[in-house]
């Protein structure tokens, strides 16, 4: 029993470490427009995306070309593993609002 | 109100398009309407329920509740598929007989029509709940025309998973169920790799090679005809490894699955039942 949770422990711990050294960006929503509307990120690593959605609708962070979607509620900010990601412009938007909702993660 | 009928109608029609490649595969069944629609309203009740508990979801398991929630409820949907497609294999000689028998419509069929409300239910919902979401944030901004959108968006979609359904007829019986059967495992196998998505997005899988490869410039995954391929075979312009290594796994499972419950007296039986299925 001690063994198990001394296992679990460990892998707590490493579970903690890896999240810990994963690098976050964030990136609001207001007025149905992304700001920044470019996000500087660094390429060939894994990094949380925190998307903040400030309007009292809800959102759908959308993005074809590095393959995520996920609705973000009214006031509230979302997590998105994004990456690792090779150099480049990767573009994204609000799928509920694709007129003005539209930006760009700029990886380098 | 052109851009809200688009959304309803791209959601609609990714629900449609399952829905339809479903009541294919089941044609003949008796009593499918019943279930069909059973389906279809218990996916409209999921479908406000998972909106309105949207935010306790999205709380979950750390932040990643809604990739959870619909990777869950996609392996749901394949499991559900994967079943029917083992059971039809293995159950097709005494169904055919029965069917000669009835002229036609089969009257247990159980497994197909738990099948059908399931998968059918599970669907809606997962569309649905977005659609509920879009709209209830287009109502409380204020825009205008909604109900109007909403209503070309779902005739739209409804009418195309039709079209697609008549198209699918046009199948000579002969190959009726083979076809369907392999619509079947490829919707399956495109709904694991989805599973797969949202797993790696919730940094609970790893994404292996990422992206395996990029398709984008002859069919991107935004536009309508790389959502509908995405639905109805898998289709992804950018997918990761993981992604195709759950597409495979499926497809060789369920294969594999039908070659060993299939028989080959059995597989000459399954064909002759078609000669004359109602719908």
């Amino acid at each position: 029993m001690r063994r198990i949770l001394m296992v679990a422990g460990l892998v707590l711990v490493a579970f903690a470490v890896q999240a810990a050294d994963i690098p976050e960006y964030r990136l609001v929503i207001s007025n149905h427009r992304y700001e920044p509307t470019e996000l500087k990120v660094p390429a060939g690593v894994k990094f949380k995306l925190l998307v903040e959605n400030r309007d009292s609708t809800p959102e759908e962070f959308e993005s074809n070309e590095f393959n995520r979607e996920k609705i973000i509620l009214p006031h509230s900010t979302a997590q998105i593993f994004v990456g690792p990601l090779a150099p480049g412009r990767y573009k994204f938007f609000g799928d509920f609002h694709q007129d003005t909702a539209q930006g760009a993660l700029v990886v380098e | 109100m052109p851009g809200i009928a688009l959304l309803v109608f791209r959601e609609v029609l990714e629900a449609a398009l399952i829905v339809t490649i479903v009541c294919a595969a089941t044609r003949g069944v008796a009593r499918r309407g019943l279930f069909v629609s059973g389906g279809l309203a218990l996916g409209v009740l999921g479908a406000l329920l998972v909106a309105a508990f949207a935010g306790a979801l999205a709380g979950a398991f750390s932040g990643v509740g809604q990739e959870v929630f619909n990777a869950c409820v996609l392996f749901a949907a394949v499991l559900m598929i994967g079943w029917h497609v083992l059971w039809m294999s293995s159950h097709g000689r005494a169904l055919a007989t029965q069917m000669k028998a009835l002229g036609g419509a089969v009257h247990s069929g159980s497994s197909s029509l738990m099948m059908l409300l399931l998968v059918v239910a599970l669907a809606v919902l997962r569309e649905g709940s977005e659609v509920v979401l879009f709209l209830y944030g287009m109502v409380a901004g204020g825009a205008s025309g909604v109900f109007a959108g909403l209503a070309l968006g779902v005739v739209a979609g409804v009418a195309t998973g039709f079209a697609l359904y008549f198209g699918l007829l046009r199948i000579p019986l002969r190959h009726f169920f083979t076809a369907t059967n392999g619509l079947l495992v490829l919707l399956a196998a495109g709904l694991a790799s989805s599973a797969a998505r949202y797993l790696v997005q919730a940094d609970l899988l790893p994404a292996l090679v990422d992206p395996l490869w990029d398709s984008s410039w002859l069919l991107a995954n935004g536009s309508i005809v790389g959502e509908a391929l995405h639905i109805l075979i898998g289709y992804d312009a950018r997918p990761s490894g993981i992604m195709l290594v759950f597409y495979l796994a499926v497809v060789a499972l369920l294969l594999g699955g039908m070659r060993l419950l299939n028989g080959p007296a059995n597989r000459r039986a399954v064909q002759t039942p078609a000669a004359d299925p109602s719908y």
